[in-house]
């Protein structure tokens, strides 16, 4: 089976998922957003890598934060930068997504930037993109479903290597809501690939997916125990409509078993940082206290994600 | 017209025949098998040279589309594929639109099947009207327009009040169930094997336990009602073991699979492909090599094709979206054989799980074999050839299947109904 986010040289044609990613891929992408970071502290803050290139920023599900820094990200490198948000439901589909892709190529479009409601959804466009001979058109995956969400795994890399340098003695605690997360499998696929050690997620058991030990996880239910020793804890955000019925009771109780306090935090290394991909729910999954504390790292985070987004978009573009 | 089929291996396992045969048709029934009858005198005589002479296949579930989805597929379109498929009589199932709820729809269906003059068609009629699991069927009159059994298809009667009582009236009469295990619960939303690949690729699962729990509450329920029941498209491992058990008990319960739950696990899903989203899910390695076994030794009892005809705009879509079901009149045969020459099974067995033994589910004694006075459905495969799966060669209007661009064994050079030859030159 090809790989379809590769080209012919084994070079990023897509970027779809972190999964199957080679390492070296993944540490050319950190180490090309290095200088980026810099950009921001410019003057100018403007370079001219995607000169002439149109990116459509395509969002088949709501999201601000996200469409926004790869906007930033997109025009820091000079791109022209479209946004659409094409509302979707199931009982009104109207345009198929393809129709709606094949829409904006003829508008003349380099890149689009998906986020999507169902897991798989940018690789469908990619297959369709190569079945009609348009491979010169790249896909970044800005989310889907419950599959990928790959600049934010690639983000929180970045954070990591910057306060922690090397991935090869490390051990990192994911906690929260694991089974719909995106972004805790893209973070999951991205540290095994990089070489850390130990990576632990922390869930009741109605928040991990099946089998999730063999993604090369251990598992942990108990909070205090899991956050033991860790260097790296990473928050997922919990989603309000999970808070009541058969998944867990209440916020409250959630909050006092998996919810982030100092008190618990104390558990881990006295110098491990906490990463949340936002938006925060504060007091659901982290206490106020630890998300202004001094070992959160969540604002830097943003920051850094459009370094990283700058990087994946160049690297696509061939500059 | 009387025909003859000359030097080709012959195989009729409800006659326990394999044996180089010439086969005598006459007057659109099986006339004799061997020895030429008194002053038989061909009008044709087919060389089935490195052939085998089968009965024509007997499938358990071929969606024609009609009423309602005649945008995916018509009647005419899918009889071709069941004639190139070799399929000589098939039985329909209810989720049309409308629903096969009604004895007019079923007479209708009948009489334009009848007219085509193609492959015997069986409609199967809903278990509760429009499948909705409240109100239960006219059965009696069902049967009467040409039923063969009550379904639900793929959305289980959630009430077991209701489904007791449905059991029990067509206990009542004798007429046959055939239930999907599937607990509307526990797949609530799922479109994958809840496993290691759908946990990895963020696609919600289906567990096993939804297939297992739903049978054991349909076996429980069989007992008590004491009616006929078919399990259809088993996909697990832990549903095999469940269905011995309650035989092991003495309930007489028989079972099927599809063709394509034989060859493919949840691992083909790969990146996403829609072709694999099915129900029941494909599910695991080790179920998978479960199904095969059970199929070799008869605890499952038949292959169908679950032929599902799909057009274009219904799959390309992300994976969750798209529409389930493959199209597979054209590949039951094939996929058989492919599962047959895997296992190193004789042809005489595993001919008979789409022949014979689906026949004896259906309740069809005139088709599914060749002894004299029978039907002459016949099916004529070159066993060396390899069919190659594309578009093209698909006289379905559904190019819907994961097995296109693969080489498969069997290829069909003749189909004959009541000793019509109705596929082949």
């Amino acid at each position: 089976m090809h790989n379809p986010q590769l080209n012919r040289k084994g070079e990023l044609q897509h970027l779809l998922t972190l999964d199957g990613l080679p390492a070296a891929i993944l540490k050319q992408i950190l180490d090309i957003a290095e200088p980026f970071t810099e950009v921001a502290e410019r003057e100018v803050k403007k370079l001219p890598l995607l000169r002439g290139k149109s990116v459509f920023n395509v969002f088949f599900e709501n999201s601000t934060r996200t469409r926004t820094t790869f906007e930033i990200a997109a025009k820091r490198l000079s791109a022209d930068v479209i946004n659409l948000n094409v509302a979707t439901s199931s009982t009104n589909k109207g345009e198929t997504l393809l129709d709606t892709i094949d829409n904006l190529c003829a508008m003349g479009a380099d890149m689009f930037v998906v986020r999507h409601a169902t897991s798989g959804a940018p690789y469908l466009i990619a297959d369709h993109l190569r079945n009609t001979g348009r491979e010169h058109i790249s896909v970044v995956n800005a989310g889907d479903g419950r599959h990928a969400h790959p600049t934010q795994g690639l983000l929180d890399m970045y954070t990591i290597r910057h306060y922690k340098k090397d991935f090869s003695q490390l051990t990192v605690a994911i906690v929260g809501d694991v089974l719909h997360s995106r972004v805790a499998r893209s973070e999951i696929a991205a540290l095994a690939t990089l070489g850390v050690p130990e990576i632990r997620v922390i869930a009741p058991k109605t928040l991990l997916p099946t089998n999730v030990e063999r993604m090369g996880v251990h598992v942990y239910h108990d909070m205090r125990e899991g956050l033991k020793g860790v260097d790296v804890v990473m928050m997922l955000r919990l989603q309000n409509e999970r808070m009541q019925g058969a998944l867990l009771p209440s916020s409250q109780e959630y909050f006092k078993c998996y919810g982030l306090t100092q008190e618990k935090l104390e558990l881990a290394k006295p110098d491990a940082i906490v990463l949340h991909p936002g938006p925060m729910n504060r007091g659901v999954e982290i206490d106020s206290a630890v998300a202004d504390g001094k070992h959160a790292v969540i604002l830097p985070q943003v920051t850094f994600g459009i370094a990283v987004r700058m990087a994946v978009m160049s690297m696509l573009a061939g500059q | 017209m009387k025909i003859r089929i000359a030097n080709g291996r012959l195989i009729d396992p409800v006659n326990h025949i394999d044996a180089q045969r010439d086969l005598y048709i006459a007057e659109g029934k099986i006339l004799a098998v061997g020895d030429v009858p008194d002053g038989f005198v061909a009008d044709r005589t087919v060389d089935a040279k490195g052939m085998v002479v089968m009965p024509g296949l007997v499938d358990l579930s071929a969606r024609l589309r009609e009423p309602g989805f005649e945008y995916r597929a018509t009647l005419e379109s899918e009889m071709q594929a069941a004639m190139a498929g070799g399929v000589t009589s098939l039985a329909c199932p209810p989720d049309t639109d409308p629903v096969l709820d009604e004895p007019g729809l079923v007479e209708m269906l009948c009489f334009r099947a009848k007219n085509m003059n193609c492959a015997h068609v069986y409609p199967v009629g809903a278990l509760s009207f429009k499948l909705e699991g409240k109100r239960i069927t006219e059965m009696a009159e069902l049967v009467e327009a040409g039923c063969v059994a009550f379904s639900q298809v793929n959305t289980p009667i959630v009430d077991t009040q209701v489904l007791m009582r449905a059991m029990q009236y067509a206990a009542t009469f004798g007429f046959r169930v055939w239930l999907q295990p599937i607990d509307p619960f526990l797949s609530k939303g799922g479109v994958a094997h809840d496993g290691e690949v759908a946990s990895r690729m963020g696609l919600a699962g289906i567990p096993v336990e939804a297939e297992t729990v739903a049978l054991e509450t349909y076996l429980s329920l069989a007992r008590l009602t004491g009616v006929k029941l078919h399990l259809t498209r088993i996909s697990s491992a832990a549903a095999i073991e469940c269905i011995e058990r309650a035989r092991a008990k003495g309930l007489d319960v028989t079972c099927d699979v599809a063709a394509h739950h034989l060859h493919l696990c949840d691992h083909d899903i790969g990146y996403f492909n829609p072709q694999c989203h099915v129900v029941p899910p494909l599910r695991s390695q080790s179920d998978r090599a479960a199904l095969r076994a059970a199929l070799a030794d008869g605890r499952i009892n038949a292959v169908c094709s679950d032929h599902t005809p799909v057009d274009d705009d219904g799959k390309q879509m992300p994976f969750a979206e798209a529409e389930t079901g493959v199209t597979g009149l054209e590949l039951l045969l094939p996929l058989t054989l492919k599962w047959a020459q895997e296992e190193k099974l004789p042809l005489l067995k595993a001919l008979a799980r789409v022949t014979a033994d689906s026949a004896a589910i259906m309740g069809i004694t005139k088709g599914g074999h060749l002894s004299p006075g029978a039907r002459a459905d016949v099916c004529v495969f070159d066993p060396e050839g390899w069919f190659k799966v594309s578009r093209e060669a698909l006289k379905s209007l559904g190019k819907n299947t994961p097995f296109l661009g693969l080489e498969l064994p069997g290829v069909v050079r003749y189909t004959l109904v009541e000793g019509r030859i109705m596929f082949g030159a």
